[in-house]
């Protein structure tokens, strides 16, 4: 076993005090990072790229990448606390999370993510340590019909399962495409719907409409609902972190299961929020309480988050190994990797043998360490929840509004933010679900522009969707999990009536 | 490993450092403006591009170097391909606390789009360098002159790989059009790296790569040069190769392709700035040009290191805007042409 040499060398230099050190500086910004909306990891890293300059290579990126773990974790935090995803991959977080927490069992909600999260990140990096070269030959299997196959089998995942009305979800989902339609047409190169306006220019931030769908429309609810919080009499120690731990292993299959989603996405490159949807879809159809998700199951909180973290590790590389980074933020660190005067791409892992497993080792002890910070952190956390709701309330609305302002550097996105907040609101009043809409717009773009290329290259012609036996397989698993939904109205009554 | 690394780092640095205090302390003195708050430096592309690399690695430099007082605050505007931070930086007139660093969708933005922008709008300071475009096939492709590339691309239409729509990769392969009269299909993707990817697995047959973005594939085998877009050949000596350094790559000319495009690497600041502002900006990226780390990104990304100020940049930027113009238009590419 060559890699385990390599690894323990890769150990060597992570363990250097002052690498150790960064290590922590860097899990603690990340998760402050995740924890404000709107900042998220890509601009953080981003932020301070430029301070790397002076420090040796590894220890740059052993910095950044633990940035980036914390972040993963932190984007939980106020998902489940607030409702208020910090990060695109959190929102699927949102649908049981929140709902624990109301129930008072934030503690358990917080621990059950951050525990899922690490196992999802410690089984893509032992991917990444055994079998990187074979999986960095999957990934150039991926072209544009592949690619769209994928974003439909994340579509498909997830459609037909929502509470609500069927007509109301495909409303609700044309709407998010109408939304992630608008502005710079990426195969055209042409202004769509900006109707002139400037400020349309940018299109709908996925993160900005989130904010306000989620945060700023749940604000208004808990005012209706009397100015307070349910589920502030959450208990507060560290005994739950214990508790939740003694019953996590009972859904050992939905963390396998994830993390070989989240671990496929992200090398795919289709990256960490697509694969937490789709892993959250899977485990509701494949769950005997499947209709109890979104009422606070605590599998709504694992699914979602091994596959996001798994997800969002493996992202890592195809960036290492082919320059194609999987995700924003590891589209940033692609570029400091060139600052640093090294070369992303096939010769990284032959030539610069140190700094590639410096950082590997760094994703082990890189995640031990966030998980042992969050962990600790929990009971303060879940405290938040205490403080009365007319001071956290204000708060909340100003970190969101610096939010939303930070993610484009726009004051318009503020308003629209505002705006967001009172379209969710009524949505919620009328009863239409959010989360088909979320998904269309954080996934439409991608997905039109797969759909659109493919095209391209097969002059119009559909089949080009079955022609490779990827992408053919692909869509036939989507299209079976479209079907779903109509055997799955026939089954649990029947199911019912055995019982009965 | 490590050790070698960080002790050469910081032999460069010391040995810079030194020089280039004795050179600041003077010059601090002798300037009659300098920033007197933070200085706003943007970005009309994502983060993880050319760009945005080069936007960072300046802001690196000058705040490891002490260049400036005030610090630099690299701001991302991405939207409408880059129309968005065009705009503010236009609507600035007079700050000379923002910079912007451009690429060529300073002109073809504009004129793809029709939003009310044109470089006059900006106060043109340096051009840092020009990035050069290189035609790549996978290397298990059969072509292995541009002869016969071409041969197969008037055989049967060819898929081109690129970057963005009506940019510069497109206007790379509408001008490979008009002078081979040669029909692609031209598929455009988010970036870089990725249309070098899709090359490498080939879903597409051709791309026309920076050399900074295709250079590993190039070196693990995966992929070949066939011609570089620029009058004079690249200058890299080294071997990236067994046989080839970037200097063995002939010039599209050279081999029977009458085809030339590089892309600015250009930094402006806002309309309506005055002269010792401008003075203060073009001494700075100057010796921006002369630190170590700045070479080394020169050389890693083999660009070409021509560098303009004055009139005779904005003398080269009237002729690129011409050139653009009637490459764009002969393409069908210009806003309103469909």
């Amino acid at each position: 076993m060559e890699e385990v040499g390599l690894l323990m060398q890769g150990f060597a230099v992570a363990l250097q005090p002052d690498n150790l050190l960064l290590m922590m500086v860097g899990v603690i910004l990340g998760v402050l990072i995740g924890v404000l909306p709107g900042l998220g990891g890509a601009n953080g890293i981003a932020i301070l790229l430029p301070l790397t300059f002076a420090m040796s290579p590894v220890s740059a990126v052993i910095m950044l990448s633990c940035i980036y773990w914390g972040a993963l974790f932190g984007g939980a935090i106020t998902s489940i606390l607030f409702n208020i995803p910090g990060e695109p991959w959190s929102v699927a977080t949102t649908f049981d999370g929140y709902p624990m927490a109301q129930q008072g069992r934030a503690g358990e909600a917080l621990t059950a993510a951050f525990t899922s999260s690490f196992v999802g990140a410690i089984v893509a990096v032992i991917m990444i340590t055994f079998v990187a070269p074979v999986v960095a030959g999957f990934a150039l299997q991926f072209g544009p019909p592949e690619f769209f196959a994928v974003m439909f089998l994340s579509f498909a995942a997830f459609v037909g399962m929502g509470r609500g009305k069927p007509m109301k979800t495909l409303a609700v989902m044309l709407l998010g495409f109408l939304l992630a339609a608008v502005g710079m047409d990426a195969m055209t190169g042409q202004l769509r719907m900006t109707f002139g306006q400037t400020e349309m220019i940018r299109g709908f931030d996925f993160l900005v409409a989130v904010i306000g769908l989620f945060g700023i429309s749940e604000i208004l609810s808990s005012i209706e609902d009397g100015l307070r919080f349910k589920g502030q009499k959450a208990r507060i120690d560290l005994k739950v972190v214990l508790r939740t731990w003694a019953e996590l292993p009972r859904y050992w299959l939905i963390a396998a299961r994830s993390s070989l989603i989240g671990v496929w996405m992200g090398i795919t490159p289709a990256g960490a929020t697509p694969a937490s949807f789709m892993s959250y879809g899977v485990a509701r159809r494949l769950s005997k309480h499947g209709k109890d998700f979104g009422k606070g199951r605590i599998e709504g909180v694992v699914a979602p988050e091994t596959a996001a973290h798994a997800a969002g590790t493996s992202a890592l590389l195809p960036m290492l190994t082919l320059g194609v980074p999987g995700s924003p933020t590891a589209a940033v660190l692609l570029g400091g990797l060139i600052m640093w005067g090294l070369q992303p791409g096939p010769m990284l892992f032959v030539e610069q043998k140190e700094f590639v497993w410096g950082l590997i080792a760094s994703m082990y002890l890189g995640n031990i360490a966030g998980l042992i910070i969050v962990l600790v952190a929990v009971p303060w956390f879940a405290a938040i929840l205490r403080v009365p709701f007319s001071i956290i309330a204000s708060l909340i609305l100003v970190v969101c509004a610096i939010g939303a302002y930070t993610v484009n550097n726009a004051e318009f996105d503020i308003v629209l933010m505002l705006i967001f907040g009172v379209i969710g609101y009524v949505l919620k009043k009328l009863d239409y679900p959010l989360a088909p809409l979320v998904l269309a717009l954080v996934l439409g773009d991608r997905t039109e522009e797969a759909f659109r290329q493919s095209l391209l290259l097969s002059d119009g012609n559909l089949a080009i969707f079955f022609h490779g036996w990827l992408s053919g397989s692909i869509m036939a698993l989507g299209l079976a999990m479209l079907a779903w939904p109509l055997i799955g109205a026939i089954w649990p009554r029947r199911k019912a009536a055995a019982a009965a | 490993m490590q050790g070698m690394v960080s002790r050469r780092q910081a032999m460069l640095g010391l040995g810079s450092l030194a020089g280039l205090a004795a050179v600041s302390r003077q010059a601090v003195a002798q300037r009659s403006w300098e920033p007197n708050r933070p200085v706003q430096f943007v970005v009309p592309a994502g983060t993880g591009g050319g760009a945005d690399q080069m936007a960072r690695v300046i802001q690196g430099i000058v705040s490891k170097h002490s260049l400036m007082r005030q610090p630099i605050v690299v701001v991302n505007k991405a939207g409408g391909a880059g129309a968005e931070g065009f705009l503010e930086a236009k609507g600035a007139r007079g700050n000379p606390h923002l910079l912007i660093i451009t690429l060529s969708n300073l002109f073809t933005t504009p004129m793809a789009t029709g939003v009310p922008f044109n470089w006059r709008d900006l106060t043109p300071i340096k051009m840092m360098a020009l990035d050069e475009f290189v035609l790549w096939v996978n290397a298990q492709s059969p072509w292995q002159t541009v002869a016969e590339f071409v041969a197969a691309a008037k055989a049967g239409r060819l898929r081109m790989g690129g970057t963005g729509s009506r940019q510069e990769d497109q206007i790379i392969t509408a001008a490979l059009t008009r002078a081979t009269g040669a029909q692609f299909t031209y598929v455009p993707f988010r970036g870089g790296g990725e249309v070098a990817v899709q090359l490498v697995g080939r879903h597409v047959d051709a791309t026309v790569n920076n050399p900074i973005e295709a250079v590993t594939h190039w070196r693990s085998g995966a992929l070949r040069p066939l011609c570089v877009f620029d009058g004079q050949r690249l200058s890299g000596m080294d071997r990236m190769t067994e046989t080839m350094a970037w200097r063995d790559i002939p010039t599209c000319r050279e081999a029977g392709l009458d085809v030339e495009y590089l892309m600015l690497r250009g930094i402006f600041g806002a309309p309506g700035i005055t002269a010792p502002q401008i003075a203060f900006y073009v001494d700075l990226l100057n010796r921006v040009r002369e630190t170590p780390e700045w070479r080394e990104l020169m050389q890693q990304g083999a660009f070409n290191t021509t560098t303009l100020t004055g009139d005779e940049f904005r003398g080269w930027l009237e002729r690129e805007e011409t050139r653009h113009r009637a490459l764009m238009q002969e393409a069908g590419f210009l806003a309103g042409q469909g």
